[in-house]
């Protein structure tokens, strides 16, 4: 039976070769500042700009709201928690906790980020 | 022994102390790296209570206190600014800083814009807002060694001046980075230990909340202590925005917080450091506000008397008899010191690096020129402290926070972000928002106090500075384009890729090369 098996035969394409070889590592796009390499940095950039400003708009919102707020409404003054002032334990104590956490979900952000443009020039 | 005395031991404590550990750091300082960014190599953890430890000046360990027992609720929006400050810091600047490999802002600037020019202007300002800084430390550790053990207060100005210069001479930064880590965690011992005591003997007295305490006479009429607005009338939104403003965006112009992120091995890892401060600060900024609450329980009257400030010093005495307060009392006098000390080492190696390469790089070379540097940059603020008494030590902090925000902040974040930022662009908007705020407050402490809205202007410029300055950097740059720099997108590269990746970054930052 074995011996009427044919042999195997390796079927490759002539252009597999040639097609690999054009391919031009990502990093030398960007140090040949290429239009690709262009591409790769500006989506790099955009990301970060977008995380940072998004991180920003967090802080401007729920921090920078407050004086806001209590200029609207400045009966908000009395309300007390646990017979603590509401202003006081917004900005003494709750504050901290909260800018510590953006930073926290912005470092991760940021390296995932960083992360996947390495990955994207170490591909090839 | 009398509570004078005690102060006098832990102040001197504190000098020997910090004299030693800076002695150890001296042992590793060998090079012009080392001098001035610790040769790169402090571990975020070491690094971030280092930062800790130099950013929390005078104002913070003193002037909070002071500040919420004088005026309540919305004094609390500067350690609020000072710490989210960091996180703009973080968000914006922090790892594209170090990756631009620069020493020194200036340097950074050169390299960016690739103009003399540039150098030049933003060395002026970091050496202005510098000493701008540098002058209320010398001038608070004057008063805190005067009320606490009657000495005159040229004394303690000189005493911080000298103990500062004499690490900075002979360790630079890598000693510093020891002795400005020791110091936060002493500055929050400080804080912490005898506010346990006093938390008790308030908890002990049936916790009167200090919002309910009349204080009589010395109160600012028609203002509610727990209302988180700052000032009266018609203008206390802006006001409460000025100042937001002026401490978010500032803290990144600091010229003392800005040469730590050189310190850092890599991009990564001064974002990690980032995090961390701004944990620490968190931490710290926990504690001053309590001592200003319980002032208005305990000691009211350093409200009509104006002694505020000295709250922090004080309160322990009051509230425990005996020893144990004085003790106490010693132990907060401290910790005010390791302020003064911490912060005004870690201006001073910023501005001696400056100094050094600017101005005396081509005269003398490496460590001698920063040697040289750190005399000029202790002496002048020095002399300014002693000539000029009176400019109270919050004034003339948020004086250099309005500034900075004005002036090197919009360079920074759009010389980061913005390719088409021009050379003529950064100048035109430094000049702008520099000759605006410094103006304004200028004119406010030379004793120009109009009433209304043109006052409230003036008191507290950042928010119509910093967007002037923002927006005139964004129009002059778009009117020249021709002057974009021509390897501002090599620059981006280096600026924003990870240290992992193969490419060409352009040569980076070059001041005085390690040797």
């Amino acid at each position: 039976m074995s011996e009427a098996t044919p042999r195997r035969v390796r079927v490759t394409s002539p252009r597999a070769v040639a097609a690999r070889a054009q391919r031009v590592p990502p990093a030398r796009e960007i140090d040949a500042q290429t239009l690709l390499g262009e591409v790769y940095m500006s989506s790099l950039l955009r990301s970060q700009l977008r995380l940072a400003l998004l991180a920003l708009t967090a802080l401007g919102l729920f921090v920078g709201g407050i004086p806001l707020v209590f200029w609207l409404v400045p009966d908000l003054s009395d309300v007390e928690v646990l017979a603590v002032p509401l202003p006081w334990l917004l900005l003494a104590f709750a504050v901290y906790p909260f800018l510590l956490g953006i930073g926290w979900l912005y470092v991760r952000a940021a390296e995932r980020n960083e992360r996947d443009f390495t990955d994207v020039l170490n591909r090839s | 022994m009398t509570a004078a005395g005690y102060s006098v031991l832990g102040v001197t404590a504190v000098f020997v102390a910090t004299l030693a550990v800076g002695a150890y750091g001296w042992r590793f300082s060998r090079t012009t790296s080392d001098f001035f960014v610790a040769s790169r190599t402090v571990r975020p953890g070491l690094n971030a209570s280092a930062i800790g430890g130099e950013y929390l000046s005078a104002a913070s360990f003193l002037g909070v206190a002071g500040l919420v027992l004088a005026f309540g609720t919305e004094m609390l929006w500067y350690p609020v600014g000072w710490t989210a400050g960091y996180l703009v810091l973080l968000v914006l600047v922090a790892a594209p800083l170090r990756r631009s490999g620069a020493y020194t802002l200036p340097d950074f600037a050169e390299s960016r814009l690739e103009s003399r020019g540039v150098r030049r202007l933003s060395a002026l300002l970091v050496v202005a807002i510098g000493w701008l800084y540098l002058m209320p430390q010398f001038q608070g550790a004057g008063l805190a060694l005067a009320s606490t053990t009657g000495t005159g207060a040229w004394l303690g100005g000189v005493l911080v001046a000298t103990v500062v210069l004499v690490n900075v001479l002979f360790g630079g930064m890598r000693s510093i980075t020891f002795v400005q880590a020791f110091q936060y965690w002493l500055k929050l011992t400080a804080l912490l230990f005898p506010l346990l005591f006093l938390a008790a003997i308030w908890l002990g007295d049936g916790a009167v909340s200090p919002a309910s305490v009349d204080v009589g006479a010395g109160a600012v009429p028609g203002d509610s202590w727990v209302s988180p607005l700052a000032g009266s009338g018609d203008h206390e939104l802006y006001t409460t925005y000025s100042i937001i403003i002026a401490t978010f965006l500032g803290t990144m112009g600091l010229p003392h917080v800005v040469v730590r992120f050189y310190t850092n091995p890599d991009g990564a890892a001064a974002r990690r450091t980032t995090l961390f401060v701004l944990a620490l600060l968190g931490l710290f900024y926990l504690l001053p506000p309590v001592y200003g609450g319980l002032g208005r329980i305990y000691a009211p009257d350093l409200i009509s008397s104006g002694r505020t400030e000295s709250v922090v010093l004080e309160l322990p005495a009051r509230m425990l008899a005996g020893t144990a307060g004085d003790l106490l009392s010693a132990l907060t006098t401290a910790g005010a010191f390791a302020a003064f000390l911490s912060t005004s080492s870690g201006l001073t190696v910023a501005v001696a690096g400056v100094i050094s390469q600017d101005v005396m790089g081509r005269r003398f070379g490496g460590v001698r020129a920063f040697q040289a540097g750190a005399v000029v940059a202790v002496l002048v603020p020095l002399g300014l402290a002693l000539l000029s008494e009176g400019v109270g030590v919050a004034q003339a902090v948020g004086l250099a926070f309005a500034f900075a925000a004005s002036t090197l902040c919009p360079l920074l974040v759009l010389g980061i972000w913005w390719r088409r930022l021009t050379d003529v662009g950064a100048i035109a908007g430094m000049l702008v928002g520099g000759g605006c705020a410094g103006g304004a407050v200028l004119g406010t402490l030379l004793g120009a106090a109009p009433s209304g809205w043109p006052g409230a202007l003036l008191t507290q410029p950042a928010a119509w500075t910093v967007p002037l300055a923002f927006l005139t950097m964004v129009a002059v740059s778009l009117a020249t384009p021709r002057r974009v720099p021509r390897n501002a997108a090599r620059t981006m590269v280096r600026l924003h890729t990870p240290e992992d990746v193969q490419l060409d970054r352009g040569t980076p930052a070059a001041g005085n090369p390690p040797r």
